[in-house]
């Protein structure tokens, strides 16, 4: 049964992976692969239109590293928090507000940014537009800490309790035991944690899409309108023509984000079965 | 430069009245006994019976486990350890301990038994290399590892991994050096050894060992101290505590003789 399901998961991701192929064969065939995931121009409704990937990757890529970089500290201290210092109903009460956060739609996160961080960073950045990466980014960072802070907490509590005794006893705080010991045990599950944060960000459509602003040109900081992968998909797939090349060239793009996900998602899982491993003595 | 600290004379443990609760339920009471510097204390008795709670009292590791009282007292060279001012964790850099699994940390050998010194700032590589070789070499483990220092404590055997831990523990220099049946886990060659390494430490420190075994106390230990819980309904306490030559051949307590002969635990 279990091997069932493996392979069942197996045949399924690679359907997904053929099936967006199959619909990007048109694009894959007249433009070519390397044009289009090099290409530096992003303008598909021109009379000779250009389909150049590379905004696109940028301003995912902007988007979704600093989201990391802002949730990374916060999340990590919050899971350091919950799972080295805080009492049992503390732990109770953050596990279900965390629970939470990641039950909110993400459309309703979208509307919290256009209603919040917008005119706040537009305000404290002084700029013409809260639209942009940065936006996008404050708001990312919130949805993608339920990820970090519980697969992060996950690995910290799977750190023997043992090792934590060990260290109290040999004259150690509770604070120096969890940076000297705790963390380091636990870093590669720590790291996967990010990792899955990271394929969660890259994968986030509909908020980035309402708080980017979804310029699609190569942005000269972060405070520039971005357009993200999944932004340009969610947004043009519905004004293309059935069989078109624009619309050939969306499921290549499609073809694209699905790749760095599927990458993201199997090297973090891959450190997260060596960290458990790492336990099994 | 570090020298080699002596403590003999000190790490003498005096216990009045103590008694531990966890919660509503009273686990040990009204234990009072003196425990020798520069000797090896066995606490005997059967499962459950108070043994590892009571040697937690001594470096207050049971502060950790949130729900543990304890009352009483429990005077270090008679210093009250329990005392508002004491900081416990300045009292666990004198009172090291050995667990009953070993416990080495996810590091290299060396870090691990540096670990102890860099928290107490101790930071220039030759001092650390010569604690690190001293600790090594007390533990009787030095000559086995002294080639690979770097290699990652998990690689290690069982028996191996834990002199690394007595290592780790010596490595702070304390006056007293707790041990939970040290040895449970391991193979009776790597049991041996450690009974060995136990003989020699005393020289540095004062050692309190709780054991299972019986025929170790005898083989180990100056002093027994005999534990017993009678109900589930009572706490345990301390029968009697004694020279190990005279309880072994000639207790006080018919309890202590019958669970000594085997007719119990």
């Amino acid at each position: 049964m279990i091997r069932l399901n493996g392979w069942s998961a197996i045949v399924i991701l690679a359907a997904i992976g053929i099936f967006l192929a199959y619909g990007g064969a048109r694009a894959l065939g007249e433009v070519g692969f390397w044009t289009l995931v090099t290409g530096s121009e992003w303008y598909p409704t021109i009379a000779a239109p250009r389909f150049g990937f590379v905004p696109l990757l940028i301003g995912s890529a902007a988007v979704t590293i600093t989201a990391i970089f802002l949730s990374m500290p916060v999340s990590l201290a919050a899971a350091v928090f919950i799972s080295e210092f805080a009492n049992k109903r503390f732990k109770e009460v953050a596990k279900s507000i965390i629970e939470f956060m990641a039950a909110v739609p993400s459309v309703v996160y979208g509307l919290i940014g256009i209603a919040v961080v917008v005119p706040w960073v537009k305000e404290a950045f002084n700029l013409d537009s809260g639209l942009n990466a940065m936006s996008g980014a404050i708001v990312l960072a919130f949805m993608i800490a339920p990820t970090i802070v519980s697969i992060s907490e996950d690995a910290l509590h799977a750190v023997p309790n043992d090792l934590r005794q060990g260290s109290l006893a040999l004259g150690n705080t509770r604070w120096q035991t969890t940076y000297k010991v705790v963390l380091p045990s636990a870093s590669s599950g720590v790291l996967a944690a990010v990792m899955l944060g990271m394929g969660r960000a890259i994968g986030e459509t509909m908020a980035v899409l309402m708080l980017t602003g979804n310029a699609a040109r190569i942005p000269g900081s972060l405070f520039e309108s971005v357009r993200t992968i999944t932004g340009t998909i969610a947004a043009e797939m519905g004004n293309v023509v059935q069989g078109g090349l624009h619309q050939s060239v969306l499921f290549t793009l499609g073809l694209v984000l699905f790749a760095i996900t599927f990458l993201i998602n199997l090297v973090a899982d891959l450190v997260l079965e060596k960290q458990r491993r790492r336990w099994r003595r | 430069m570090v020298t080699a600290q002596s403590h003999a004379g000190k790490g003498s443990f005096d216990l009045h009245d103590v008694s531990v609760t966890y919660g509503s339920e009273t686990a040990i009471a009204g234990v009072s006994m003196h425990i020798e510097p520069n000797a090896v204390t066995a606490l005997i008795g059967p499962s459950g019976c108070g043994k590892s709670t009571l040697l937690r009292c001594l470096n207050r590791m049971n502060d950790e486990l949130g729900n543990a009282k304890v009352a009483g007292r429990i005077l270090l060279d008679g210093v009250d350890v329990y005392d508002k001012e004491y900081d416990p964790v300045e009292l666990r850099t004198k009172v090291g301990q050995v667990f009953q699994k070993p416990n080495p940390f996810p590091m290299t050998i060396y870090d691990n038994v540096a670990y102890g010194p860099r928290t107490q700032g101790i930071r220039k590589r030759s001092d650390l290399d010569a604690l690190v070789e001293r600790s090594l070499t007390r533990a009787a483990l030095w000559g086995e590892v002294k080639k690979d220092l770097k290699k990652h404590a998990f690689e290690l055997s069982g028996g191996q991994q834990q002199r690394v831990c007595i290592a780790r523990a010596l490595a702070t220099e304390p006056e007293v050096l707790l041990m939970d049946e040290p040895a449970s886990s391991l193979d009776p060659i790597s049991t041996q050894q450690i009974e060995d390494t136990i003989a020699e430490l005393k020289e540095y420190v004062t050692i309190v060992i709780v054991t299972h075994n019986m025929q170790q106390a005898a083989r180990i230990s100056d002093k027994t101290a005999f534990m017993l819980r009678e109900s589930m309904e009572e706490p345990a306490f301390l029968v009697e505590v004694g020279e190990t030559r005279t309880m072994f051949t000639n207790p006080g307590d018919k309890r202590t003789e019958a669970y000594i002969t085997g007719r119990f635990g």
